[in-house]
């Protein structure tokens, strides 16, 4: 239930990184501080904050940012972005509100457990088939509206 | 036996594979979602939705039911910081939530009836028990680069398989000039107990981008199943023990 939590807030967190980062001339609810070479920050209140105004004009430029610890009302959620070639290419995840050690950046340890290969049709009968509609929509609306809310 | 429907803008399949089918079940099923459309969708003049809309129906009338809904909707809505509302500018509209949650009350209430049944609603499943071959259920994930195809089969005897894609795409959620890694992801398929949760993580993960299937490998009891643009597979470490083995 509590990674349930995670997941949606870890999403929007996200989400919402993604989208500021595309949001090249325009200014930005989200506020993102460059990282230090020291440890994270663990609170809201003592992260370096950068002006909207100086990421409405800025062009994103290659580093890690630390983005401020945001109350998800259960606990704290930070991440870190890295943004090489100019694009955003890394989520990490520093702070997740509870005491599990989970962590986008499980990347290092996950990514070799994960397997891949290269898609193959199959022919065998099914019962049935799992695929994607247009159900999600509504959600997605509703991230879009709230994201531009954000944005003003 | 076996039912389709076409309710709440999608079809919806029963299976049932018992010795003995009980017809009144699964016809009690598809009442069921029949009374979710007709209640909740916004196309519904005389829906609970629209007569909120309208302001014909105030909260101290909602039923139980659309309460429990909208506790689901709000406690959604706190878990992610405000992002998720069943309120677009001022419009009602739950549909985001109630689908997942008519699944997972459709499964049971059959499973009250049934030991070896499947529910399908526009991709998202639940299944129980055994087909009629007499094994689990054999579901297949949809090709997203071809609808006529499946491209891996699992095996399901008591679980839930959702898949989230390419819809997502075009809601300027994604900036589509930026080749980012995060932009590349075609469907996302997640195996777990509860078809409610599996399509919320799905949803969730697809939206995460190429980031997503690290996040599912890191939930305990779900497993995920990617595609990305290259045709390129990338499966999570417990994928292998879903997938349903040839003979």
């Amino acid at each position: 239930m509590n990674m349930k939590k995670i997941t949606l807030a870890g999403f929007v967190v996200a989400t919402f990184l993604v989208y500021s980062f595309n949001q090249r001339n325009e200014s930005s609810a989200v506020v993102v501080a460059p990282t230090s070479a020291t440890a994270p920050s663990s609170s809201a209140t003592n992260t370096p904050s950068m002006h909207p105004s100086m990421m409405a004009s800025a062009a994103y430029k290659d580093g890690a940012y630390t983005g401020s610890a945001a109350d998800a009302l259960y606990g704290y959620i930070q991440v870190k972005a890295t943004v090489k070639d100019g694009k955003l290419t890394d989520v990490e995840f520093l702070q997740y509100p509870n005491d599990r050690r989970t962590s986008v950046e499980i990347n290092s340890q996950a990514m070799p457990m994960l397997k891949q290969q290269a898609l193959q049709v199959q022919s065998a009968k099914v019962d049935g088939v799992s695929g994607a509609t247009d159900t999600s929509q509504a959600f997605i609306q509703s991230l879009g509206d709230a994201l531009q809310q954000a944005k003003a | 036996m076996k039912r389709t429907e076409q309710i709440m803008g999608m079809p919806i399949t029963v299976i049932c594979a018992d010795d003995q089918v009980d017809e009144t079940a699964v016809e009690e099923v598809f009442g069921f979602f029949r009374q979710i459309d007709t209640r909740y969708s916004p196309y519904i003049d005389t829906s609970d939705v629209e007569k909120i809309n309208r302001g014909e129906l105030i909260a101290e009338h909602y039923s139980q039911e659309l309460r429990t809904i909208l506790e689901l909707a709000e406690s959604t809505k706190h878990q992610t910081n405000g992002y998720f509302d069943v309120w677009h500018n001022g419009v009602f509209d739950p549909s985001g939530i109630v689908k997942g949650w008519a699944i997972q009350q459709a499964a049971a209430l059959l499973a009250g009836h049934s030991r070896n049944f499947y529910i399908e609603a526009g991709g998202d499943i639940q299944a129980q028990g055994y087909s009629e071959s007499g094994k689990p259920w054999q579901i297949g994930v949809r090709n997203p680069f071809d609808r006529k195809q499946t491209i891996a089969i699992i095996a399901l005897d008591h679980g839930a398989i959702a898949t989230s894609g390419t819809a997502i795409r075009g809601q300027h959620i994604y900036n589509p000039h930026d080749e980012s890694p995060l932009d590349d992801i075609v469907s996302l398929s997640v195996v777990g107990e509860r078809i409610e949760d599996a399509d919320r993580f799905a949803t969730a993960a697809f939206a995460m981008g190429r980031k997503g299937i690290d996040f599912i490998e890191s939930l305990p009891g779900f497993e995920g199943y990617m595609v990305d643009k290259n045709k390129t597979v990338t499966e999570t470490s417990g994928w292998q023990k879903y997938e349903a083995k040839q003979s």
